[in-house]
């Protein structure tokens, strides 16, 4: 694949109000790019893997940033910047699970740039897809990762549909665990959808990562007070600390009464196409004493219906243990 | 036929008549900027190691690139050119960036800072970069801009951290000659904590 330094010219729209941002996403529709902070887009069209008509950078767009505090939660402008949900002092007080992923994001400088919005929305994470191969995920008719020589140890164990990839995100199982809602804007008007409906699978498209439809743009991610000030536990486990994509996350929350468990919301990442939600175990463990002997006998649970590919069987104890990590902490 | 079409003479023209095209496509553009629906404007004034830079800059160009091939300002290194490296490290309103993966058009207004506006205006280095040669910190130096960049920004933000806070803001800047305890050494020996 040749190397590029410059990515090929094309035009740049840098709307500074969030209604011109949707008109300009809606009239160039398939042929514009939608850009938060650009760490996955730039890659892209270096590469030459992807290409479009148009940039539609939406960093400027002042009323998307920051967080603001609701009647019955917070919103998260889709534009901050995964530095400042890390360091924002209502998050850290309430909702410290998401500080927590978005402060292990890849490296400082990209957490400095990089959006919360952009950090949900990224595409998957396969050597293969970014190589700019024809893939099923790329419009083709075939999958090189699930094949004996591929090379598919950071790739999915669950809901795989002819693509295999995971996506890596940190912040979108801390979003699914603490039950946000993704509010999307397009020229018709707003609607909103759970954070675990947000992400989307290969059986259902095998495109796209998200549920945004052309000429969308994710504008406000919102999280309710339910489970604010809950019993948190993150953790991501990667081949390096910095700059690394997880090889499995995890993400809890947890309501803890009387040493037992209420209720729980346990979600696992980069273990298939979206944020992994183990309802098993979360119904296990209600009303068990949150413990290390609880965790030990749900653990096995959490891996259920687990396929491992050639090289990814490893991703299976680890998933379990995160597992048993979170309720045991 | 004619003489004096000569090959010099023709691609002047070429060049001339692409000229005339970009400023219409300016003027264009300029007349349309109310609406808030138009692309980018090309020519665009920088605030670079604080003066102001006019440059003409494509709509998909990066900050690195015009630093380097506009400006010839060539301190700011590209490695990788992916955001995985740290060798182009700028600041961006005081925060450390990678101006690889910064588009140029993202820092309008801005005040940046490159390495060759790290050191006072009588040449003076900064106490980063002259710690950096205590401590023989860097090895071959290719990563040594970047590296300077961001321990600038963080003893800008916190004087004195302690060494696993000067860890923390350094891990965005590999050193492929792995010298990462002689520049941890340079912060902390800039910070006033090495003797």
């Amino acid at each position: 694949m040749p190397s590029h330094d410059v990515m090929p010219n094309m035009e740049l729209y840098q709307p500074v109000q969030v209604e011109d941002a949707l008109a300009i996403a809606d009239r160039l529709a398939e042929r514009g790019w939608l850009v938060g902070g650009g760490q996955d887009t730039y890659g892209w069209l270096k590469d030459r893997a992807k290409e479009t008509d148009a940039m539609i950078d939406l960093s400027a767009i002042e009323s998307l940033r920051g967080v603001r505090e609701t009647a019955d939660g917070i919103e998260i402008g889709a534009l901050t910047t995964l530095t400042e949900v890390a360091n924002n002092s209502v998050i850290q007080d309430k909702f410290s699970l998401l500080s927590q992923a978005a402060g292990v994001v890849a490296s400082p400088q990209i957490r400095n740039i990089g959006t919360l919005g952009g950090n949900v929305s990224q595409d998957v994470r396969c050597w293969y897809y970014r190589r700019g191969l024809s893939c099923y995920r790329a419009g083709g008719n075939l999958c090189y990762a699930d094949t004996p020589q591929g090379m598919n140890r950071e790739h999915s164990l669950f809901e795989t549909s002819r693509c295999v990839a995971a996506s890596p995100s940190d912040t979108a199982p801390a979003l699914v665990a603490l039950d946000a809602t993704m509010v999307i804007r397009s020229v018709d008007g707003e609607r909103t959808l759970a954070a675990e409906d947000y992400f989307v699978g290969p059986a259902n498209d095998i495109e796209s990562t998200t549920a945004l439809r052309t000429g969308e743009i994710l504008t406000t991610v919102r999280i309710p007070n339910t489970w604010a000030n809950a019993t948190f536990y993150f953790e991501k486990v990667a081949d390096r600390n910095v700059w690394d994509f997880s090889l499995v996350n995890v993400a809890a929350a947890f309501k803890v009464s009387g040493g037992n468990v209420e209720d729980s919301r346990i979600v696992c990442g980069a273990v298939q196409c979206t944020p992994r939600r183990v309802s098993n175990v979360e119904n296990a463990i209600r009303g068990q004493a949150k413990n290390a002997a609880t965790a030990e006998s749900v653990a096995a649970m959490a891996t259920d219906g687990a396929r491992a590919l050639a090289h990814n069987g490893f991703k299976i104890p680890l998933m379990q243990n995160l597992v048993k990590r979170a309720i045991s902490a | 036929m004619n003489s004096k079409l000569t090959r010099r003479r023709f691609i002047k023209g070429v060049i001339f008549s692409g000229a005339a095209a970009t400023t219409g496509t300016g003027m264009y553009l300029a007349a349309n900027a109310q609406s808030g629906q138009s692309a980018a404007e090309r020519l665009v004034t920088l605030n670079i190691n604080g003066r102001n830079r006019p440059v003409d800059v494509l709509p998909s160009e990066t900050l690195a690139y015009t630093l380097r091939y506009k400006l010839d300002m060539t301190g700011t290194k590209i490695g990788c050119n992916r955001g995985e490296c740290g060798a182009c490290t700028v600041l961006i309103e005081g925060v450390p960036n990678y101006s690889c993966s910064v588009l140029t058009h993202n820092v309008k207004g801005k005040a940046v800072i490159s390495i060759e506006g790290v050191k006072a205006a009588d040449g003076t280095l900064h106490a980063v970069q002259q710690a950096f040669i205590a401590e023989n910190s860097p090895q071959c130096g290719f990563c040594t801009p970047g590296q300077v960049m961001s321990a600038v920004a963080l003893l800008n933000s916190n004087p004195r951290p302690t060494r696993s806070e000067a860890i923390a803001a350094m891990s965005g800047n590999l050193c492929r000659c792995g010298a990462y305890e002689h520049y941890l050494n340079g912060v902390m020996r800039a910070s006033g904590q090495l003797a």
